[in-house]
């Protein structure tokens, strides 16, 4: 992880000052005139709800709404783990169902609702699920935290409208939340710390089931 | 990921004929797979036609009395929904059995069956590989195998299909239906929809240019015990290394559909006649062409022993 912190400054700081240079030297190639123009029609206007508050973009079509949150919204509580839908770190809601936020582009989100981790609680004003989490020691490093706790919440509303999992045993009966159904349902969340037992007590705890 | 332009479509027609102009231009819808693959520059479309709110989100009963799925019916609604659960059973124990929370919120109906390959040589752009570079030669034969197919394969490539829902839909011989550029429109059984690799593994689908799947028609129910069983490296959000999709009514006949096998969903209508003769019979019919690598030969027996445990449990 320190290794690739590192890159990515240095990469900042060669991309500073590759700028610079061109400012110093007032030399625009052909290419970087014809790069700029086609960036404008490569960018879209995008209006949504992040956390209860209206918020307005005009990005880069290839900005994933992780990118939006972290970099443009600066809403950094949602994690870039792999960004690859792999690992869960980026969770988030929208219009209520939690979804990886690496795998959309923010463009695509034209009038949704979106909750992120500092939309579900506050210091001193916790979401109950934070609240359990802490009492059940529910992390370690805490990278997956804010990922693990926008699933949970997201998913046992899912149990609530009846949606079944891989380890329901009657399709057309109700879902009843137990921690087998939790454990299923939480697969897309690595934990790399192996937290997981002291999540599903969590988990468990708001669900007001025994783990 | 390269630059693109975005629009919005306003209708199936502008879409369809929008994509069909412009060969790199691709629809997106879920996205789950496709930005994947953007990222990492396998894909790498110049504009993308976002597919989302034309209204293709409905499940509704078709007149003969099956059900018609719109393109862009998430995974998650798919399985949950209260016909699906009670008449296709199949198809939500497959859709659960795939991917995870989350991606089956985003993933689609229409991009389930599109997704493309999991086979490692055609994610990483430092190997050759037939599929993403056509004619650049296969890295998984004589490679890592272990995941790859072991039916239907060609010199050019020995890739699977990685959906689950395509192989339950398989097993109930569902339909898909298009719209083309010119607006013309088509109904394909899902046998013929998805391609054999041949010499030519970059072509997945009988789809054409532009060409955009509308919804996905299940045939009226057809009752039995329907059972879908996965076999995969961990017990949750994992790939199958072999799954099977089976139908087995209360005489013992049935039909079976096999995933991780092959680059399509794998049936032989010849094997299901061999369902009352038990697993053996059905599976030495179902792999009769059978071309394994050391790493994978082990998929043959795993096939024979999933519908095994599949025929006993219908039994039960």
């Amino acid at each position: 992880m320190q290794g690739s912190i590192q890159l990515e400054i240095s990469r900042r700081v060669l991309l500073i000052s590759s700028a610079a240079t061109i400012a110093v030297n007032g030399v625009v190639t052909r290419d970087a005139a014809a790069q700029a123009a086609g960036s404008q029609m490569n960018n879209t206007e995008v209006s949504f709800v992040v956390n209860a508050e209206s918020r307005k973009l005009n990005v880069d079509n290839r900005t994933t709404l992780l990118d939006a949150l972290r970099e443009h919204l600066h809403l950094t509580g949602t994690k870039k783990g792999c960004d690859h839908g792999q690992c869960g770190a980026c969770t988030v809601m929208v219009d209520g169902r939690r979804i990886n936020s690496c795998l959309t582009l923010v463009v695509m989100h034209e009038g949704d609702e979106i909750t992120t981790i500092e939309g579900l609680g506050q210091p001193g004003n916790l979401h109950p699920m934070q609240a359990a989490f802490i009492k059940h020691d529910g992390f370690q490093c805490g990278y997956c935290t804010p990922g693990q706790i926008c699933s949970s919440v997201a998913m046992l509303e899912e149990i609530k409208a009846n949606i079944p999992s891989h380890v329901t045993e009657n399709l057309t009966a109700e879902t009843k939340t137990t921690p087998t159904e939790i454990r299923e349902r939480m697969s897309g969340n690595i934990c790399r710390c192996g937290a997981y037992s002291n999540i599903v007590d969590a988990i468990a705890e708001v669900a007001g089931t025994k783990a | 990921m390269r630059a693109f332009t975005y629009e919005r479509a306003s209708s199936i027609e502008a879409a369809a004929k929008a994509a069909a102009s412009n060969p790199e231009a691709k629809f997106i819808a879920g996205g789950t797979n496709l930005l994947d693959l953007m990222k990492l520059e396998i894909e790498t479309p110049t504009h993308l036609i976002d597919i989302n709110s034309l209204g293709l989100d409905k499940i509704e009963p078709t007149s003969e009395g099956g059900l018609r799925i719109g393109a862009l019916v998430r995974n998650t609604d798919l399985a949950a929904h209260e016909r699906v659960r009670r008449d296709y059973g199949l198809v939500s124990r497959a859709l659960l059995a795939g991917a995870s929370g989350q991606l089956r919120n985003k993933a689609t109906t229409a991009g389930n069956l599109l997704q493309r390959t999991r086979c490692p040589y055609f994610y990483d752009t430092n190997q050759p590989c037939n599929k993403r570079q056509p004619g650049s030669g296969c890295s998984a034969i004589g490679g890592f195998s272990r995941q790859h197919a072991i039916t239907g394969t060609s010199e050019a490539c020995i890739a699977t299909h990685a959906s689950d829902m395509a192989v339950a839909m398989r097993a109930l011989d569902a339909v898909i239906e298009t719209v083309k550029a010119d607006g013309s429109r088509r109904s394909v059984p899902i046998a013929d929809f998805h391609r054999l690799p041949g010499d030519t593994p970059e072509i997945e689908t009988v789809l054409e240019r532009g060409e955009f799947i509308s919804a996905v028609v299940l045939p009226p129910p057809i009752g039995g015990r329907q059972i879908y069983r996965k076999v995969r490296d961990r017990a949750s959000y994992a790939f199958a290394l072999v799954s099977i999709g089976a139908v087995i009514q209360l005489d013992g006949t049935g039909r079976i559909s096999v995933g991780g096998v092959a680059h399509k969903p794998w049936r032989i209508e010849q094997a299901d006649a061999e369902l009352p003769q038990g697993a053996r019979a059905t599976a030495s019919i179902l792999l009769a062409d059978a071309h394994t690598t050391e790493q994978n030969r082990f998929k043959v027996d795993l096939v024979e022993r999933t519908l095994g445990a599949i025929i006993a449990e219908a039994r039960g």
